[in-house]
């Protein structure tokens, strides 16, 4: 393969938009620079597409394969032949105009790096949808499009038609992307892969399967909806609201073409049956008359051409609906030419409102004489679109009236055909007609908000090019487009490509008197119906077709009244219900496990339980059932027992072998008590029952009762799935592997232990991340916040103190060291023992029960008990601690050993250890996992200290003056927060 | 003694799951520790008991896999227990912030009725 291999090409061509988009989203490029960026890249662009020729004429196909998810068999594939090629083109050609063009259109104003952005970023979805190999990944990059067009169309969001326009084309067309990936998932399924090529070779079984009809009805719901197709044509004219670059690259070259594309695409495969037919054919014919007939009576420019382009992409869908090659020839024509010229009308409809300020027809009129040269660009373009000979629109339209008089299936509908298309074709000429005269000729506009002139010379060039183009292909088509059409036709027809001839002149034939008809009957039926025209708003009787009426109902339906209603069922804003629900949920998927297990081997026990461990449950049941009781008006009560049965819960850790649980829970247990009590504080006075206590409403007893079942019932599966669990005997589990590798590989004893910091440390990391994020999530909670106001009131214990004791000393900031001295001292000084305690506990966690988790929470009691011994002022006027840097520490220390094993060369944590001998102290293990824990303990210590700070500060941060206090001054702030300041207060 | 701890789990989680679902803030904190007490001793338990067989290796004998617990429920109840102690911090202060700015402890901030 010779570098650069070219099927790598492809690949570029769509991941390249997508990289520039999102740099220029990030960069903080400027106007110019945006600018010159976007126009450099859509210029690279299309010297790539339009260097790959090489390799995709004579039916030669460009394919590149990347392995995405080869496990179900989906590949991305990016593949390029004839036709994509030429659309590539088309898209990247027409993309660098309209950038160019935009450069000199958008106002100062607008942010237009965000524009550039989007822009390519649509590019690159156009192209890669158009060079996608494997279907589904085809769907995706079609929602990109939608995606991006709705943010293109909404640019200029604070405009209201701009956000309904842009909801709208996104809701209808995302809507049948939506159809189309089922369409296409049945499409893979039908032929066996979802790889393009697979499909397009297997015809026979696709048109034969069951599933067809349903496939091709959904695909074609996906391809009319963005190709503005009747019924769904409405949301293109709404789509105008955004700026005219978009307009005129999204439904010129583009996003509405992909619904055509994909028709040419799969037309191999899908079209000739009569269910093709019908919608496809069907569709086409009332878009192209309905769009055409309502063009006329446009009064806005741009209106008059978004319904001449539904008008000719019905053409083109007509065309693909007929089934023949020749009409597929004509078709692919059609999509070049109604590209080139639309997209020139559209940027002159553009110059012609930037000049003038208005794309009002009534308000326009001769702008000949104000700007010769876009009127003379424009009416070209106009007569392209009109069908006009020497043009290429001519062309297109001369092979569609040919294949209308062709008989197909010799139905009434085809035996109308000619004449109807003729009658569209009239009706074209009329608009176009319109267009010109009323915009360029007549008298002097009045009242137009500035002086109309000629553009910048770059803003016309776009147009001037694309114009240049219709002419060249009008006159000599072929040579010019002919061996570009002559590939892409036998990329999609192979050997079904029919001969055509591509000559401005075939003779005097039916076609050309169709054109003639239409010509000058066009021009006979504007002169009757100008003035009529003018006066209108909105087409006659095809008012009363209002598709946009019936979306809009349909939105409100679904998304206000539906939502609305099913909100009202299902919906509350009461936390109890919801939890009720979750509870019920959870407890009938648990009962039906339950029943769906053997249990015939339920037994009972046959020892008798052991009276000590029998007692410690019967005290920890009747804790649980007290603090359940107690909780609503006795809080300290409740707290105690809650305590009672954690208490319990150690002793059963203990009971059962498992020392480690047992003094990390303890630990836990005194650390959560001890902010519990701190933040009991901060609770309202519980009035007595709001219902008194004789006579409850019956609504609360059922509510009583219904809670009550619901409790208990959770409290008896409970006991029995833990009971035939625990009375099954263990198959070999993984805990074999742990014992097992604990001490040679983990160089621990402590299994659990080496499974925390070793064998899952990483586990272990997220964990800690976790801990220290609820740390700062709870300082950050209570920064600023200032508690209720009728809880600032001192408690009646506070007053009897400083009643007693002077009201020097305020106890609720300066502890009990006054009135409590010996339990103050004794507190004092159990610091260094509970730090040697805490020391202790860490080096011995990886052979012995304890570890950095108790090591920290024991440490943190250390700073706890300083607190409640010296109160807040006299422990932070002597001790700094920082606990925030204690958890960044810890973090740190964590991540960094888990880095180190990379420089070793292993993977994030692994671990090293071995023992060394230290004087005094003996053999010590000094594995990296120590210093792993050493992280975790340094985290637990700052987590825990930073959230017992932050409640107790609660006391400290109060207003100067509180009731309850006379005279006394209270401490004011920023002395109190030595401790707090340097970390975030400040 | 399988019987008197499925007990203990039950009354643990059915006293809990009860405050759970009572209407004052102050009661679901309980209700939860209550109820993390419950889990935990569950999933401990997933591990089967057994007395005097703590997960500590001796490396002077031969390895006898069925002379220790299983250490793996009691590594992820380690977890749990730390991770349980952080939500009940946080419920606290939510708690506390909840009552401070809108004056009740109802845990739909507002009292019923109102």
């Amino acid at each position: 393969m010779a570098f650069p291999d070219p099927s790598f090409f492809p690949l570029l061509l769509v991941a390249l938009p997508f990289v520039a988009a999102l740099a220029l989203g990030l960069s903080r490029s400027d106007r110019e620079r945006s600018g010159w960026v976007a126009l450099g890249i859509a210029i690279v662009q299309t010297i790539i597409a339009v260097a790959l020729y090489p390799q995709v004429v004579d039916g030669k196909v460009l394919s590149l394969k990347v392995a995405w998810a080869p496990s179900i068999g989906l590949d991305l594939i990016f593949r390029m032949d004839g036709f994509t090629w030429l659309f590539a083109v088309l898209v990247t050609g027409i993309g660098t105009l309209v950038v160019l063009y935009a450069r000199y259109y958008m106002s100062p104003n607008d942010p237009v790096r965000r524009f550039f952005s989007f822009l390519l970023a649509f590019m690159g979805a156009m192209l890669g949808v158009v060079l996608s190999g494997n279907v589904i990944q085809l769907v995706v990059f079609w929602e990109i499009t939608s995606l991006f067009s709705f943010l293109l169309i909404g640019y200029w969001y604070h405009n209201a038609a701009a956000r309904d326009g842009a909801r709208m084309a996104l809701t209808i067309t995302a809507t049948g992307g939506l159809a189309l990936m089922a369409g296409m998932l049945l499409l893979g399924h039908i032929a066996g892969s979802y790889e393009l090529d697979v499909i397009l070779a297997s015809r026979g079984a696709i048109q034969d399967d069951g599933l067809y009809d349903i496939a091709l009805a959904l695909i074609l719901l996906g391809a009319l909806t963005k190709s503005a197709q009747f019924p769904f044509h409405f949301w293109l004219p709404n789509a105008m609201a955004a700026p005219t670059p978009v307009s005129a690259y999204l439904h010129s070259a583009t996003m509405v073409k992909l619904g055509v594309f994909l028709l040419v695409l799969l037309w191999p495969v899908m079209a000739g049956t009569t269910l093709w037919f019908w919608i496809v054919g069907t569709a086409g014919l009332i878009t192209l008359v309905l769009g055409a007939y309502a063009a006329i009576f446009q009064q806005d420019l741009k209106g008059l051409l978004a319904y001449s382009t539904i008008s000719h992409l019905g053409l083109i869908t007509l065309l693909l609906g007929m089934s023949s090659p020749l009409a597929c020839v004509a078709a692919i024509f059609h999509i070049v030419n109604h590209a080139t010229f639309k997209a020139s009308l559209f940027m002159a409809a553009g110059i012609i409102d930037h000049e003038t300020g208005t794309r009002d027809l009534r308000r326009l009129s001769g702008l000949f004489r104000f700007m010769p040269i876009t009127a003379t660009a424009a009416m070209v373009a106009s007569a392209a679109m009109a069908g006009v000979p020497l043009l290429n629109g001519f062309l297109s339209k001369e092979m569609f009236f040919a294949e209308t008089v062709e008989t197909h299936t010799g139905t009434l509908l085809d035996r109308a055909l000619p004449y109807v298309a003729t009658l569209a074709g009239l009706f074209s000429v009329v608009y176009s007609v319109r267009f010109i005269v009323e915009t360029f000729f007549g008298p002097d506009p009045e009242g137009l908000d500035k002086e109309p002139k000629e553009p910048p010379r770059w803003m016309r060039w776009p147009v001037e090019f694309l114009v240049l183009i219709c002419l060249v292909v009008g006159i000599i088509p072929g040579i010019t487009i002919g061996p570009f059409l002559a590939t892409a036709v036998l990329a999609v027809l192979g050997d079904e490509t029919p001969y055509y001839s591509l000559s401005v002149w075939h003779g005097f034939n039916t076609p050309l008197i169709m054109s003639l008809t239409a010509l000058i009957g066009g021009i006979i039926v504007w002169l009757l119906i100008r003035n009529y025209a003018r006066s209108v708003e909105g087409p006659p009787i095809m008012r009363m077709l209002q598709g946009q009426r019936i979306f809009e109902r349909i939105m409100v339906a679904i998304s206000w009244r539906l939502a609305g209603r099913l909100e009202k069922i299902l919906g509350t804003r009461r936390l109890q219900s919801q939890i009720g629900v979750v509870l019920i949920v959870v407890l009938i998927a648990g009962i039906a496990v339950v029943l769906r297990s053997d249990m015939s081997r339920f037994t009972f026990p046959s020892v008798v339980p052991d009276p000590v461990f029998t007692l410690i449950w019967i005290a920890g049941i009747a804790c649980a059932i007290g603090a359940a009781h107690q909780a609503k008006f006795h809080r300290l009560v409740a707290l105690v027992l809650m305590s009672g049965a954690g208490l319990v819960t150690v002793l059963t850790f203990v009971w059962f072998s498992a020392p480690d649980l047992a003094i990390t829970q303890l630990l836990v247990e005194i650390v959560t008590t001890v902010l519990i009590l701190l933040g009991l504080r901060w609770m309202p006075k519980r009035e007595p029952d709001i219902y008194g206590t004789d006579h409850l409403p019956l609504s609360v007893k059922i509510r009583r009762a219904r809670d009550l079942v619901i409790a208990a019932a959770v409290g008896i599966s409970m006991t029995l799935i833990a009971y035939f669990v625990m009375t099954r005997s263990l198959a070999d589990t993984m805990a074999t592997y742990f014992l097992e590798l604990a001490y040679p590989e983990g160089g621990g004893r402590n299994v659990v232990n080496v499974i925390l910091v070793d064998f899952r440390g990483f586990d272990t990391f997220g964990e800690i991340v976790v801990l220290g994020i609820v740390a700062l999530s709870v300082f950050a909670l209570l920064r600023r916040f200032r508690p209720a106001p009728e809880s600032m009131e001192r408690p009646e214990q506070q007053r009897l103190l400083m009643e007693y004791f002077g009201r020097e000393d305020d106890p609720e900031v300066d502890g009990p060291r006054r009135y409590m001295p010996v339990s103050s001292i004794i507190m004092h000084w159990m610091f260094p023992v509970i730090v040697v305690l805490a020391a202790y506990l860490f080096f011995r966690g990886h052979d012995a029960p304890g570890g950095g988790f108790a090591a920290g929470i024991a440490m943190s009691i250390a700073f706890l008990l300083q607190y409640m011994a010296g109160g807040t002022r006299w422990v932070e006027e002597r001790l700094r601690v920082l606990p925030v840097r204690w958890i960044g520490s810890g973090l740190l220390i964590a991540a960094l050993t888990g880095l180190g094993s990379w420089v070793f060369g292993y993977p994030f944590l692994t671990s090293f250890f071995q023992y060394t001998e230290l004087p005094i102290v003996g053999r010590v293990p000094t594995a990296s996992a120590l210093l792993f824990d050493l992280g975790v303990f340094a985290l637990v210590v700052g987590a825990t200290v930073l959230m017992l700070i932050a409640i107790a500060h609660q006391s400290v941060r109060k207003p100067k003056k509180r009731p309850g206090d006379d005279d006394v001054e209270d401490a004011d702030e920023p002395q109190q927060q030595p401790a707090m300041a340097p970390q975030g207060d400040a | 003694m399988e019987l008197i701890l499925a007990i203990g789990i039950g009354v643990l989680a059915g006293s809990g799951v009860w405050l759970i679902l009572r209407p004052r803030s102050f009661q679901v904190i309980i209700g939860l520790s209550l109820v993390s007490y419950a889990v935990n001793l569950f999933i401990f338990s997933m591990g089967r008991l057994g007395t005097g067989l703590p997960p500590v290796i001796d490396p002077n004998n031969p390895m006898d896999v069925s002379a220790y617990t299983d250490p793996l429920p009691q590594a992820l109840v380690l977890t749990a227990i730390v991770i349980g102690f952080a939500m009940t911090a946080l419920f606290l202060v939510v708690l506390i912030v909840s009552r401070g700015m809108t004056g009740t402890d109802h845990v739909d901030g507002r009292e019923p009725g109102q």
